[in-house]
């Protein structure tokens, strides 16, 4: 590291640059996550949205050279799986959180399966500002490098924080996802709320996907994803199914993912893997802590089958 | 899907109470053998749908993934091997589902018994070998079951929920496994994949006799029937049955809902953490990252594709078996990736579960709503 050796004081900046890094899937996803279970359905399908999210971006950034392409296709197909999802569950019996298993297999199999031929080439990353300039500390500057995604999501969960409140959506949404036999007394159809809600969340899990093969880590693999779609379900249950706590949230999981890189970087070697395995442990700690057996959760939707 | 049965729901050909009782007998339980396969074979002509979309033949396709999986006896004891942890890994999913609960996390506790068999078999390097087989045995039944088990405590007892934290906890078992194969149960031996010291030749299990099978399918077949018997014809069982039914009416009626669901998830992840004893017992020899092959994941689709009956486990066990096992001959033969059988899975999955949709909804298989005619 030589001149620019800022000892220590490069984990916490590794840390917060990583949790700029790592929690921007996390943060689409959970959004994405929290309209779906604030309309009363769960999909933990969203892990297989992901990953296929990451490879439709991927494919086409390289077959278009457009990384915005990318993004966009990244979205229709994850609004496509959302749709899936939205529409199957309407039947009766079919279970809303067998279906996310299944289509977690299915989305991340799929992916795979188209997704062999682009392992190999190289596609156009989505752009950083690099708001570190500033500095001539290469950690600094490195740390700064803050995606655009990352400055969208932040004021997406403003919007959707002020939409669930102040508009009329946002309203038919929570009632729906409160009570369906209310919303059909206002006239409303929960299964078209639902699929709407479902389909959203799933482009938003797709934008997430795209931000993994396009931005950080950057390239197209079948590991891309370790569970992020799947700990993002468990994060918008820690933030109360709030945008503004989804978006803290995400940073503090971003923040546990970055624990194991940064002590690295630092020479911190030891015990490696379980630095790997924070942000889990740390969901499981959360989700201990929060839950309760004898009262609900405050702010669950009434019809959201995993708070029941 | 109502044509076997049709017949019988046709009043004409006899009387009011005139059904024989053999056929209300059959109608009554059809539903479950045909609702099923009829998912199987519209999930199948899906899949078949979806090869000709990327311009191959489903034909030839379903003719290698036959060749591959049972058209013989090589590809039968290939899909049988296959098929022992799936066995075991769907189990870890179908228990836990007569309470009521979704455990995905199968794939935590296979991992982790596998890594404990490996550590207790090369700690009692010395000791007569049934004991040390034996004693694997029980660690790899122990850390499957606490891992499990934990995970069915927390629901209980702190209403945290299982499908996430079994998936949680899976991966951290995965990091875990990587942490102890790289560090303290490392063999230095081992350079391009880190793994534990290899077991001695004495403690493998070796292969069913006549077979190139291990015993690991005759156990897991086993525990299947144990688990039918347990579930049916036990008091625990019916305790199961009922608080999987509605959870309050259990305890209103006095029925220690917790230590049933601890001890339900426990043995269900017992049964998960013996497959991992079993892969590296029979197969792999050590410990390392090949124990998380996926068995887990499969073993959910297993199970839900048997409605989480244990008997149902065992030819659905032996029919994903064989897919898995023709997965590499579909590859080679046909140029197709290898994820083509995870595409088919997931499609059989999606199916299956959609399939739910139509129990009672058929007359056909309902005698009480057979229409009398005096």
């Amino acid at each position: 590291m030589g001149a620019t050796d800022i000892g220590l004081w490069g984990v916490p900046l590794a840390i917060l640059g990583g949790a700029i890094r790592v929690s921007t899937p996390f943060i689409f996803v959970s959004l994405g996550e929290a309209i779906t279970e604030r309309s009363g359905r769960i999909n933990l399908g969203l892990e297989g949205t992901l990953v296929f999210g990451a490879m439709t971006a991927y494919a086409v950034a390289v077959m278009t050279g457009s990384p915005w392409l990318g993004l966009l296709a990244a979205a229709a197909a994850g609004l496509c799986f959302g749709l899936f999802h939205g529409w199957i569950c309407k039947f009766p019996k079919v279970n809303d959180i067998a279906i996310g298993i299944a289509l977690m297999l299915f989305g991340s199999g799929l992916a795979f399966f188209f997704g062999k031929p682009f392992i190999k080439p190289k596609a156009p990353n989505l752009p950083a500002i690099a708001f570190g300039a500033w500095s001539d500390i290469p950690q600094v500057q490195a740390a700064l490098d803050v995606n655009v995604l990352f400055l969208i999501g932040a004021a997406l969960s403003l919007v959707l924080w002020w939409a669930f409140r102040n508009t009329r959506a946002g309203l038919i949404v929570r009632v729906v996802g409160d009570s369906s036999d209310a919303a059909r007394a206002m006239g409303l159809n929960p299964n078209t709320v639902r699929l709407v809600a479902t389909g959203v969340g799933g482009a938003l899990a797709g934008i997430g996907g795209a931000y993994l093969s396009l931005y950080y880590p950057g390239s197209w693999t079948e590991r891309i994803s370790s569970g992020q779609g799947l700990m993002a379900v468990a994060l918008v249950i820690f933030a109360r199914w709030n945008p503004l706590g989804c978006f803290a949230a995400a940073l503090l999981f971003g923040g546990a993912g970055a624990l194991g890189p940064a002590l690295q970087s630092v020479g911190v070697t030891q015990g490696y893997y379980l630095f790997y395995a924070a942000p889990y442990i740390l969901t499981l700690i959360i989700m201990i802590a929060t839950s309760s057996p004898t009262r609900s959760l405050t702010g669950a939707p009434g019809e959201l089958s995993i708070t029941k | 899907m109502t044509d076997t049965v049709a017949g019988a729901g046709t009043p004409a050909m006899l009387g009011a109470r005139g059904y024989p009782a053999a056929l209300e007998w059959i109608a009554r339980r059809a539903e479950a053998f045909v609702i099923p396969l009829a998912a199987l074979v519209v999930g199948m002509l899906l899949f078949s749908l979806f090869i000709a979309l990327v311009g191959k033949s489903p034909v030839q396709l379903y003719e290698t993934m036959w060749r591959g999986g049972f058209g013989s006896w090589f590809s039968i004891q290939n899909s049988l091997s296959r098929a022992a942890p799936l066995l075991l890994a769907a189990l870890c999913v179908a228990l836990p589902a007569r309470l009521g609960l979704v455990v995905i996390g199968g794939e935590g506790a296979i991992v982790l018994g596998g890594v404990a068999a490996a550590a207790i078999g090369v700690a009692l390097g010395g000791a007569p070998s049934f004991i040390v087989i034996l004693a694997m045995g029980v660690a790899g039944l122990a850390a499957g079951g606490i891992w499990i088990g934990a995970v069915g405590a927390l629901r209980h007892y702190r209403a945290v929920n299982e499908t996430i934290s079994s998936l949680l906890m899976a991966y951290i078992a995965i990091a875990l496994m990587n942490q102890l194969v790289e560090g303290p149960l490392r063999d230095p031996a081992s350079l391009n994949k880190p793994s534990t010291q290899p077991l001695a030749n004495i403690y493998r299990i070796g292969n069913i006799p006549g077979m190139e099978v291990h015993w690991g399918l005759a156990v897991g077949v086993v525990a299947c029937v144990l688990s039918w018997v347990l579930i049916e014809k036990t008091r625990w069982g019916f305790a199961a049955r009922i608080a999987g039914g509605n959870v309050r009416a259990a305890q209103v009626q006095g029925l220690a809902v917790g230590p049933l669901i601890v001890g339900f998830t426990a043995l269900a992840g017992g049964f998960a953490g013996l497959a991992g004893m079993l892969e590296v017992a029979a197969v792999q020899g050590s410990a390392n990252s090949s124990l998380a092959a996926g068995y887990g994941y499969t073993g959910i689709l297993v199970a839900f594709l048997a409605r989480h009956n244990p008997l149902a486990i065992i030819p659905v066990a032996i029919l994903l078996g064989g897919i898995d096992a023709s997965g590499g001959l579909i590859q080679r033969r046909m140029d197709l990736p290898d994820a083509t059988v995870l595409v088919l899975q997931g499609m059989l999955f999606i199916v299956i579960l959609f399939s739910e949709t139509f129990y009672g909804r058929f007359k056909a298989f309902n005698p009480d709503l057979w229409q009398r005619t005096s």
